[in-house]
């Protein structure tokens, strides 16, 4: 029950995480954090298996931050995303896949545009305003479908995903101990600290 | 005189081919991994499974030791390692005397549980590239970086089978106290606290409610060890001697391998717990 939320705004793209590590009945860590930074304007977050999770992500880091020691320029966004895609696509053909679901989000540093990419295991790719993996798009989907417009502000977009929280602790069965949220902008990624308010519980 | 002048001058660019045991110790084996025959067959998973499962086929050719409880946690004086001693195959309890510390240098510590042969086989092996990291770089390897050599070890081998929950810890002068979490999934963290084992659960259960990270030595050792002990009356794929360790910044301190019994008795009557016991024989 790993969540993984993305939410665009005007100029910036908000990547939050379950900070829960489970292994069967147990709860491991309750400070992991699902997310890399590729380079300076996009991050990356992942769900899946584990072991899968943090080689493919490590891998992924590598190959981007190769690239542009290679060529001198920064992949943007959606030039990450493409290429995570592939390596997707290459893998669920190989012997052993890697099972790994990503939200990619960033902002191009050029333009200033934001966007966010949501790929699967399987090598699906779509570039959408909001997104969210596992049980999280059951209960955070169909708020974010009332809730977002393209153009909120942050102060906004953190609202909403504090509405998206608390209706996935309100209604998941399994507590995921709080999001580790990370904000993207022109100026670069920003951690920020989203605060735990407590339970909250169905009417 | 010609092999005069070859004895004497030096060649422009310095002839630095070194003969392969050389060149092994100075940069390392080509791969992480030695390179093992691996069976003949398309899911190598599946079948061990199908050799081994003891629960659904109790004539399985192969019975794997499995079941244990293992601890490590960080506290203010340093990092407690405790275990059991049990292995079991199957219903079987195959041996009451079973060292789950591995020592792997005078600061280092791993555990094993799951597959006892996985966990034997690849800690040893882990202790001795950590001796050749030291032999290389003239330095102790890191906590961080000794584990990351099981992580992907055992990353490499994924879903061949591999069984084993395993914990680092130690004390570097990079890191200070340090502990982390590897697995046969390939999974690797850092953390204050791990339980590992089928006997987690029990352990988690005393450890959690009584840690404090400013513990004295003395309270944290009886922390470690009654947290085991309650892992061991509790979980029948667990018991025998508690082993016992205190990782301090001057290298590991063991601290007994010691008959569960007269423990569990000795808190029983001194201290009232295990009330469900009853000691009397009406």
């Amino acid at each position: 029950m790993e969540v993984l939320l993305g939410i665009t705004g005007k100029d910036y793209v908000i990547i939050a995480s379950s900070k829960a590590a489970m292994r069967g009945p147990t709860v491991l860590k309750a400070t992991d954090n699902k997310t890399r930074n590729l380079n300076k304007n996009s991050v990356m977050a992942y769900s899946g298996e584990s072991g899968d999770t943090v080689q493919f992500a490590e891998l992924i880091q590598a190959n981007v931050q190769l690239y542009s020691m290679r060529n001198g320029v920064a992949l943007s966004p959606p030039a990450v995303s493409s290429f995570v895609r592939s390596e997707l696509a290459k893998s669920i053909r190989s012997k052993r896949p890697y099972n790994v679901n990503l939200l990619l989000g960033g902002v191009d540093p050029k333009t200033g545009e934001p966007s966010l990419h949501w790929l699967d295991y399987l090598g699906t790719e779509a570039k959408i305003p909001y997104a969210a993996h596992g049980y999280a798009q059951y209960y955070c989907l169909s708020l974010l479908d009332k809730h977002h417009h393209p153009d909120i502000d942050l102060a906004r977009g953190l609202t909403i995903l504090r509405m998206c929280s608390d209706e996935l602790k309100r209604r998941l069965p399994i507590d995921s101990k709080g999001l580790y949220v990370k904000i993207v902008s022109k100026e670069g990624i920003k951690e920020h600290v989203f605060e735990d308010e407590g339970q909250v519980l169905p009417a | 005189m010609d092999t005069l002048v070859a004895q004497y001058s030096c060649p422009a660019i310095e002839d630095t081919t070194l003969d392969a045991e050389q060149d092994e110790l100075l940069h390392g084996p080509d791969a992480l991994s030695l390179n093992f025959s691996l069976p003949p067959i398309a899911q190598p998973s599946s079948w061990l499974r199908a050799m081994t499962d003891d629960a659904s086929n109790p004539n399985c050719p192969i019975k794997i030791a499995h079941g244990t409880t293992t601890l490590a946690f960080r506290f203010k004086g340093g990092i407690i390692v405790c275990t059991d001693s049990r292995a079991t195959q199957g219903n079987w309890i195959a041996s009451q005397t079973v060292k789950k510390v591995i020592e792997i240098n005078n600061s280092l510590l791993g555990t094993m549980a799951g597959g006892a042969a996985d966990c034997q086989y690849w800690l040893a092996y882990l202790g001795m590239q950590c001796r050749l990291h030291e032999l290389r770089n003239k330095r102790r390897i890191t906590v961080a970086a000794a584990s990351k050599i099981l992580a992907n070890l055992v990353y490499s081998y994924k879903g061949m089978g591999l069984s084993m929950g395993t914990m680092c810890a130690g004390v570097t002068p990079q890191e200070g106290p340090a502990l982390y979490y590897v697995d046969s999934d390939g999974t690797r963290m850092a953390g204050n606290m791990f339980c590992v084992g089928s006997g987690q659960t029990f352990a988690y259960g005393v450890l959690d409610a009584e840690y404090r990270y400013e513990m004295e030595d003395e309270e944290a050792l009886e922390l470690g060890r009654r947290s085991i002990l309650a892992a061991m009356h509790r979980d029948a794929y667990s018991g025998g001697f508690i082993n016992l360790y205190h990782v301090k910044e001057d290298g590991w301190v063991k601290h007994g391998f010691s008959d569960m019994n007269p423990i569990f008795w000795k808190t029983k009557l001194e201290k009232g717990e295990f009330s469900n016991v009853t000691a009397d024989m009406e």
